[in-house]
């Protein structure tokens, strides 16, 4: 079985305007940092090691701002499909702390014929629980035009 | 400081692993099937674990102080369908820009732009990431933006 079997790929391009369906990930928590940094190979203790951010000036840990953006491409690819990404960009705009919920939004900004498929632009954001945009980001999917 | 712009870094190699996918996939809470079993593919982010496999000599130098440093934006372009386990590619990295804007606060902010390209076996690009690092503002009256890590 291939991967292309397996995978869930949408099988027609989404129209502009379209937004695919929210997703909130958390309460987050000092264990997902961990996991985090061993799996990026990333040991900066500001994402484990209380006394080392507060000592920083922080008040606790912080997530990396690259596990949010990690949990922001799970939306986007859940959505537009893993195979299909070609461009993932995002700003970072606000720290992610333990106990925030982070909630995907995303919406289809513009499309474009190619002869493989059609190009799907799309506009990300992830907030949190407060209201305050964690992240802002774009990306783009190369959709396989459907058999 | 050395002219940055001009020094020239080390390639190298980043194996694509799929225990590394698999690790990282449960990282990013995916259950998605694209980056499991053997043909699995990288997820959109995966590529900021190279810096890993770099020998000294293979990293571009922003330059920022570490208590000034801030991330601020990341780029990932994949030119095909993402790289698979199994696959080697080879990492180059350079400084893709150097810019300067002037901060809230009336201080210069420095903006460096690090680009990395990744070759497959071929020698063809098949991806790159770009990644913004801002050297803030000298005196801090509040909480900073960005990613602090």
């Amino acid at each position: 079985m291939n991967v292309e079997d397996k995978s869930v790929e949408p099988a027609i391009a989404p129209v502009l305007g379209t937004r695919a369906e929210t997703r909130t990930f958390g309460p987050m928590t000092p264990e997902m940092f961990v996991v985090y940094s061993g799996a990026a190979g990333d040991l900066n203790p500001m994402h484990y090691d209380r006394d080392f951010a507060q000592r920083a000036g922080y008040p606790s840990i912080f997530a990396q701002g690259m596990l949010s953006a990690a949990l922001l491409s799970t939306f986007a690819t859940d959505w537009l499909g893993p195979n299909n990404i070609r461009r993932f960009h995002v700003r970072f705009r606000d720290i992610v702390w333990p106990g925030d919920e982070l909630t995907c939004s995303g919406e289809v900004t513009k499309t474009q014929r190619h002869a493989d498929g059609t190009l799907v632009s799309i506009s990300l954001s992830m907030m949190r629980q407060t209201g305050d945009t964690a992240l802002q980001g774009e990306a783009d999917f190369l959709v396989p035009q459907a058999y | 400081m050395p002219d940055a712009q001009s020094s020239e870094t080390i390639a190298y190699e980043l194996p694509i692993e799929r225990g590394a996918i698999r690790t990282f996939r449960g990282a990013m809470q995916s259950s998605n099937p694209a980056y499991e079993g053997v043909e699995a593919i990288i997820p959109p982010t995966f590529l900021i674990t190279a810096w890993r496999w770099a020998p000294e000599g293979g990293r571009a130098a922003h330059g920022i102080p570490r208590s000034l440093l801030l991330h601020g934006e990341q780029e990932f372009i994949y030119h095909q369908a993402p790289p698979r386990a199994g696959q080697v590619l080879t990492a180059k990295e350079h400084i893709h820009d150097r810019y300067e804007k002037v901060g809230k606060r009336g201080g210069v902010m420095q903006f460096v732009v690090i680009s990395t390209e990744f070759s497959d076996e071929e020698g063809v690009l098949v991806a790159e990431m770009r990644s913004t690092f801002i050297g803030r503002e000298p005196k801090i009256g509040r909480e900073p933006k960005g990613d602090a890590s």
